[in-house]
């Protein structure tokens, strides 16, 4: 076969590729979103659920119990993530405990979340006893955000010019100076980021929520308190209740939630490659 | 100024701290993790439990074959949907694709990374279930379960592969066109091969994606403990199994559960470990040296 | 400088987030579905956190409960939660919650917790309504869950393959089915597994020539139930105890129960509790 008859079908085979993509994307967003934008409306926002079987009433304890989790979770993960970022950027040399923070890092990545649920339901709901909580859910995603958050930190501060920390320096600034005034400042952008994308992955994660948070439907009162996030009620909506248009406008809730996010992600990181160009 | 060297090298600890906190987070769940597991391995036996066939924990039976199989078997079918049609896409998006076709889809297929796992179960439970049910069998099955994990793990390896591609240096590309190749020739003889460990990795990580999915295979496996025949037969995965049973379970059983976990873990290293080597070498071979 | 305000930005997303959490959960509190109650309730001094888990055929009996409850004592919060049987009881017993809910009786190798009676209920045999079978004998109940009866023809229906949907292991329906249906024998492993009541009677509703078994309390037009051995299963034949298959609902807690744990289970034992229970197709404890 010559090669240009090759080239065809080639391309025949990639525009497939695409085309396959293109519908399998357009068919999930615009199934959910055409079910489940018609359900959203005030009511369906500030309405709690009925809970049980009937599917009735709305949302809004789930939208509670999943912002009091991100408040909570971002706000106990932010510290040593962002520090042990900053270390490995700044202060790392090439030690042992550099490579075991490394090491640590990268399996951490690589555990799926249901076996930080089984961690997390087995230490925080029974042995120390916070049972099913907001804040066992909560130190549950602390353990399997912390890779990631210490990676995209670590990844902002290096792209930071050295002649940054060089002028910083001469001019007679110590270390964590240039660092506290100068570094991370420029990483910032970078480094917000990385926490949006933390508070993505909140939002979207499930298995180890399921397993410590709950699954109350009432809203929640307390750190302590058991609850819902909005993509367990849409499990527990597609599964128990026949309440499938609910459940389909939880899943648009969630849908639009996404674009938010990505669209803010993608905003700041095009700022922050405007400001390194030196805008 | 002495206070500043005090500054210094307090923050100099607490960063140091937070750095701790992250192996001190691993070592907490590798040892918890293996001390809940180890009864397990004791006092089912060590081939017992990761070859058994009946998983019946009230019978006291915990062999966790049926799960191993189930999980292994859909990974392999969401990879096996999604590899071509990925790197497809991704040629597509790097080489081919004008630029207004990839600003629209680039940032909706990040989209489609973000979207909770759970959304992707429901639109399988309700579109993929019955359409499989026509084929044959419950519609609960390892086909309904490895078609939905591959739109799952499909944009991942298509953003992962495609920055591979754009990361091949125009030198190479121009090069083989000069040469007189077509531009596919370039593609498969030039630009994979050098894009290979950023396509692999890619893989990687969706198969990691794809093994350690939970709730939305919950929602479509039809969680039967029974040694999958068909892909339409109902399965279990690993995955599955503890997030199912793990609120119940006391003793031996709470002990198999982590086990699994364990299991679960290390198939996802060996699986790594298999799919770097097999896929560079693969590729090695039709490199042009 | 430019690079502060994203720092500053951020701070104001975290507090905003915060804030919209907290102003929601206010206005819900004003908004949410209050059943009326009869008469005038004069609020008591009762006040803390009650947490339930357990069977999910108690629960949406538990939750309707807790609302009348938790109107009568405005300062209460009772938490229902799911989750199954076994979870009911592991979890009363770890103290993980304060209340366990079991749908079956206790195993002897389980642990000796106290048993409050709450309610009886009856397990329904239920298929899509569109099955043309009415009616099965409890014998051929068992043959089709053991996988020994695979087709519908053989019981007098359509010809087409009987797709049998179970409860997890932990699920006190489940239990109790296998005690006083199964026997001996055990379910199919071929069986499509769900992890709730509901979840069983979504699953049968939409799969035809689908069979599962669930609480009486969860009977609705999406499924129909069977009548066993020639007996309607209707709360009625339960009470009469003509229908075969009915079961005890317990409260379970870890000791006595005292202060709030006592006041909330004296309350579903009482009157009142007792014409919830029948409102919501339980049998009533005498």
């Amino acid at each position: 076969m010559s090669p240009k008859s090759v080239q065809k079908i080639a391309m025949v085979f990639i525009w497939g590729g695409g085309a396959i993509t293109v519908a399998i994307l357009l068919g999930i967003i615009l199934y959910v979103l055409i079910q489940g934008l018609p359900v959203i409306n005030l009511e369906f926002l500030i309405t709690p659920p009925q809970g049980g079987l009937s599917g009735e009433g709305g949302i809004s304890s789930a939208i509670v119990g999943t912002l009091y989790l991100l408040g909570i979770t971002l706000a106990i993960l932010i510290i040593p993530g962002i520090g042990a970022g900053i270390y490995l950027a700044e202060y790392a040399r090439d030690n042992r405990l550099t490579r075991l923070v490394r090491y640590a890092v990268e399996t951490l990545a690589g555990v799926p979340s249901i076996v930080f649920g089984l961690f997390g339901f087995a230490l925080f709901v029974t042995s120390l006893h916070f049972n099913f909580s907001i804040l066992s859910g909560a130190l549950t995603l602390v353990c399997l955000l912390l890779p990631t958050l210490v990676r995209t930190t670590e990844e902002a501060i290096r792209t930071v010019p050295r002649s940054y920390r060089e002028a910083s320096l001469a001019m007679g600034a110590s270390k964590w100076q240039t660092v506290r005034h100068v570094v991370l400042p420029a990483a910032m952008p970078g480094i917000i980021t990385g926490v949006i994308l933390c508070a993505g992955r909140i939002v979207e994660e499930t298995a180890c929520l399921y397993v410590t948070m709950g699954g109350s439907a009432a809203m929640p009162t307390s750190l302590l308190s058991g609850g819902r996030t909005l993509s367990l009620h849409l499990f527990y909506l597609a599964m128990e209740t026949r309440a499938f248009d609910k459940a389909m406008g939880t899943g648009a809730v969630l849908i639009i939630i996404i674009i938010v996010i990505n669209t803010l992600t993608n905003w700041l990181s095009q700022r922050y490659q405007k400001k390194m160009r030196g805008g | 100024m002495a206070s500043h060297v005090v500054i210094d090298r307090t923050a100099k600890l607490v960063v140091i701290i937070c750095a701790s906190a992250s192996f001190v987070v691993l070592g907490a769940i590798f040892v918890f993790t293996l001390r809940e597991g180890m009864p397990a391995f004791q006092e089912i036996g060590l081939s017992n439990f990761l070859f058994g066939t009946e998983w019946r924990p009230g019978l006291g039976m915990f062999g966790i074959l049926p799960m191993t199989v189930g999980s292994l078997l859909v990974t392999l079918g969401s990879m096996v949907l999604a590899i071509p049609v990925g790197i497809a896409c991704a040629i597509l998006l790097a080489e081919v694709a004008s630029f207004r076709v990839r600003r629209i889809l680039r940032p909706a297929i990040e989209l489609l990374v973000g979207i909770p796992s759970v959304v992707y179960g429901l639109v399988g439970m309700m579109l993929i279930v019955p359409l499989v049910r026509e084929i044959g069998g419950t519609g609960f099955s390892v086909l309904s379960a490895s078609l939905v994990l591959m739109a799952m793990v499909l944009p991942t390896i298509i953003s992962i592969s495609e920055d591979s591609l754009r990361a091949v240096p125009k030198g190479y590309k121009e090069a083989a066109l000069a040469m007189g190749a077509t531009q596919w020739q370039m593609i498969w003889h030039v630009q994979l091969p050098a894009a290979r460990s950023g396509i692999v990795a890619g893989i990687v990580l969706g198969m990691g994606r794809a093994i350690g999915e939970t709730m939305a295979m919950i929602m479509v496996i039809g969680n039967a403990v029974v040694m999958p025949t068909s892909p339409l037969s109902p399965a279990r995965t690993l995955t599955g199994n503890i997030a199912a049973e793990i609120m119940y379970a006391a003793g031996t059983h709470r002990s198999a559960l982590f086990a699994t976990g364990v299991v679960l873990f290390l198939l996802i290293l060996v699986l790594n470990t298999v799919a770097t080597f097999a896929l560079k070498r693969g590729i090695r071979s039709q490199h042009v040296a | 400088m430019k690079t502060h305000l994203g720092k500053r930005r951020f701070i104001l997303l975290m507090s905003s987030i915060l804030t919209i959490g907290l102003v929601l959960s206010s206005t819900s509190c004003a908004s949410s579905p209050t059943a009326t109650p009869t008469e005038p309730t004069t609020p008591t001094g009762l006040s803390g956190t009650i947490t339930e888990a357990g069977s999910t055929s108690v629960q949406p009996l538990a939750e309707r409960l807790a609302d009348v409850f938790m109107q009568m004592h405005p300062k209460v919060t009772v938490t229902i939660q799911g989750g199954g049987s076994s979870v009911g009881i592991t979890s009363a017993d770890e103290g993980t919650v304060d209340i366990g809910a079991a749908s079956r009786e206790l195993k002897p190798s389980e642990p000796p917790l106290v048993k409050h009676l709450l309610a009886r209920d009856g397990i329904a045999i239920v298929t899509p309504p569109a099955n043309t079978v009415t009616g099965l004998t409890k014998d051929e109940v068992r043959r089709i869950f053991a996988d020994e009866v695979t087709n519908w023809s053989q019981v007098g229906g359509a010809d087409a393959e009987i797709i049998v949907i179970a409860r997890e292991e932990g699920s006190g329906t489940r239990g109790a089915f296998e005690e006083m249906v199964m026997g001996e024998d055990l379910i199919t492993s071929n069986a499509i597994l769900q992890l709730s009541n509901g979840a069983v009677r979504t699953t049968v509703s939409t799969t035809p020539n689908s069979i599962g078994f669930l609480s009486f309390g969860y009977l609705d037009t999406s499924v129909k139930a069977l009548a066993v051995d020639g007996v309607e299963g209707t709360v009625e034949n339960a009470k009469n105890g003509s229908y075969p298959i009915v079961r005890p609902l317990y409260f379970l807690t870890k000791e006595a129960p005292t202060g709030l744990g006592k006041e909330f289970i004296d309350f579903c034992l009482s009157a009142e509790g007792q014409s919830i229970v029948t409102d919501e197709g339980f049998i009533p404890v005498d």
